[in-house]
């Protein structure tokens, strides 16, 4: 049985793609208003574990709960962020962000009202009419982030959402999503390479080995004070505590991916 | 001055020239008339076409039949091109009975269109749909093949249904493809109706040049030619400024801005 309160419940879950094991054994629990972090070396599986949340990939063997129900199926309480571009060139950013609502069967004009204070939450008043192509990454990141967050999804999974941003706009990406996850909490899966953000932004770190047939090696809980000051908190003694402990953990097994990947 | 009103200056220096020699060498006796009536007489003889009410009717005539045939066509080959676009099956089933069907000389079906549809308006516009379905259906197909696999991913993971995914993204990544070959539609379209009118009708601009050729009249063949090329000049621009208004959203190829 899932325990009560919990959103998502991986438990010994194995992923196979044919004869290849990518996870051997994943666990992960996230309570229902928590913000995890899950970090590890690259190809370890990060992506198919978010996949196998939203309902894209079946397990191999193991349990997935979603609010203590085994998932068959699409799951239908996630909002997914990919990684990649996703937004449509041919809507303007209110319409891309209003998408959501008007596959659910609601009207195009009333789809754009409720974007409108979305755009606005994510700091982009003004840019309501503007195309992807007239927006800059960063833009387009907060678009895609409220295109998701309308839907107002129970789990939100996030797959190295900010990774193709520069130092200054990832910090400001950092700064609108706590302040949004502050007011309206969720539980939230956010995939990262960056040891960093997960440590600023996420409430536990979860650590995966090394691919192949990976697993969970550790679950650190970040007790830094909330609300955070996303920008002081780097050069704080807990912070600097919290990131040696995960990455003596992290770096031998980024260490292992390169000699298993060349 | 700007390069674009230079282009332009040059461009109608170079008309201008071309009509002014044309003109003299027939006024001096070197060009026949016969052949190439001067300029001169093909401006009298539009002017006079100008004045008559037939001349009207038969450009009404080959632009109802060129929108008709350029509407059919356009409708069917993107109704084609969704269809074999989203069904791997049927167009590989499908895909060498496009290809044969797009080898036949089309001028060849004019007279097969003209003993089943007769000599009036339909035959013209079933010519002029075998053009322009084709070119439609090429470009929608190749737009919902071509799809970016992560617009579509993230359009499902929003939950779209079959039809929104139709509508809001197979649709317009199509419209983009569909638009760029507007103008060779457009074109197509023309090319059918004044051919068929050419092969048999009543009326229509090809009609015009049918019988002034009939008579060995080459001031009318010419003079008809001319109006054409005028009648396709404005049906460009307008496609041009639809095409404009329709892709709004697209970025502008850098080296126009
Ligand atoms: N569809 C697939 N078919 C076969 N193998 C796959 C497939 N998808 C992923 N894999 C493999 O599964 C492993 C995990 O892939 P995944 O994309 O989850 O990695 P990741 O942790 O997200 O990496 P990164 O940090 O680079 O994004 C990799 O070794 C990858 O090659
Ligand atoms: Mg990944």
């Amino acid at each position: 049985m899932g325990r009560p309160g919990l959103a998502v419940d991986l438990r010994d879950v194995m992923i196979r793609f044919g004869d290849f094991t990518a996870v051997k054994s994943m666990n992960l629990q996230v309570a229902e208003t928590e913000f995890v972090a899950v970090v590890g070396p690259t190809g370890c599986g990060k992506s198919t574990i978010l996949n196998t949340v939203t309902g894209l990939l079946k397990p191999a063997a193991g349990d997935v709960r979603i609010f203590g129900k085994s998932l068959t199926g699409l799951n239908g309480q996630s909002g997914y962020m990919l990684q990649q571009e996703g937004l449509l060139p041919w809507k303007t950013a209110q319409d891309n962000v209003g998408l959501g609502l008007v596959f659910q069967g609601s009207s195009i004009a009333k789809a754009r009202e409720q974007a409108r204070p979305w755009l606005a939450k994510v700091g982009l008043r003004g840019f309501e009419e503007r195309y992807p192509h007239q927006l800059s990454g960063g833009q387009r990141k907060r678009v895609a982030m409220a295109q998701t967050l309308i839907m107002e999804p129970k789990i939100v999974l996030m797959d190295e959402p900010f990774s193709a941003l520069d130092v200054h706009t990832r910090r400001l990406m950092h700064r609108i999503l706590l302040d949004l996850w502050q007011a309206d909490r969720r539980s939230l899966i956010f995939i990262t390479h960056d040891l960093d953000e997960a440590i600023t932004l996420a409430d536990r770190v979860v650590v995966m080995s090394a691919g192949p047939a990976s697993g969970m090696v550790a679950d650190v809980r970040i007790g830094l004070p909330r609300p955070r000051d996303v920008s002081a908190l780097q050069t704080t003694d807990e912070f600097v505590a919290l990131y040696r402990e995960i990455w003596s953990l992290l770096g031998a097994e980024v260490e292992k991916s390169y000699v298993t990947q060349g | 001055m700007s390069r674009r009103g230079r282009v332009a200056l040059t461009q109608f220096a170079i008309v201008l020239g071309l009509i002014l020699i044309w003109e003299l060498g027939v006024w001096a006796g070197l060009i026949d008339p016969f052949f190439f009536p001067a300029p001169s007489t093909l401006v009298a003889r539009i002017g006079e076409w100008m004045s008559t009410a037939d001349f009207w009717t038969d450009i009404g005539i080959t632009l109802l039949e060129t929108v008709l045939s350029f509407l059919a066509g356009i409708w069917i080959g993107t109704a084609l091109g969704i269809w074999l676009g989203l069904s791997p099956f049927a167009a590989e089933v499908v895909q060498p009975f496009i290809k044969m069907f797009n080898a036949i000389p089309r001028i060849l079906l004019g007279p097969i269109f003209v003993i089943w549809f007769g000599l009036g308006l339909t035959s013209k516009v079933a010519l002029g749909v075998t053009l322009v379905l084709f070119v439609a259906f090429f470009n929608t197909f190749q737009g919902v093949r071509e799809v970016n696999p992560v617009v579509l991913a993230n359009a499902r993971l929003l939950r779209a249904s079959k039809s929104s995914l139709l509508r809001h993204v197979y649709l317009p990544s199509a419209t983009t493809w569909i638009l760029s070959s507007l103008r060779v539609s457009v074109g197509m379209a023309v090319m059918g109706a004044v051919v068929a009118e050419y092969l048999g009708s009543s009326a229509g601009l090809g009609h015009l040049i049918a019988q002034a050729e009939g008579v060995l009249d080459a001031t009318g063949v010419f003079a008809g030619i001319i109006v054409l090329s005028a009648f396709v000049v404005v049906l460009d621009a307008i496609v041009d400024c639809a095409e404009k208004r329709l892709l709004v959203w697209r970025p502008a190829p850098a080296h126009e801005s």
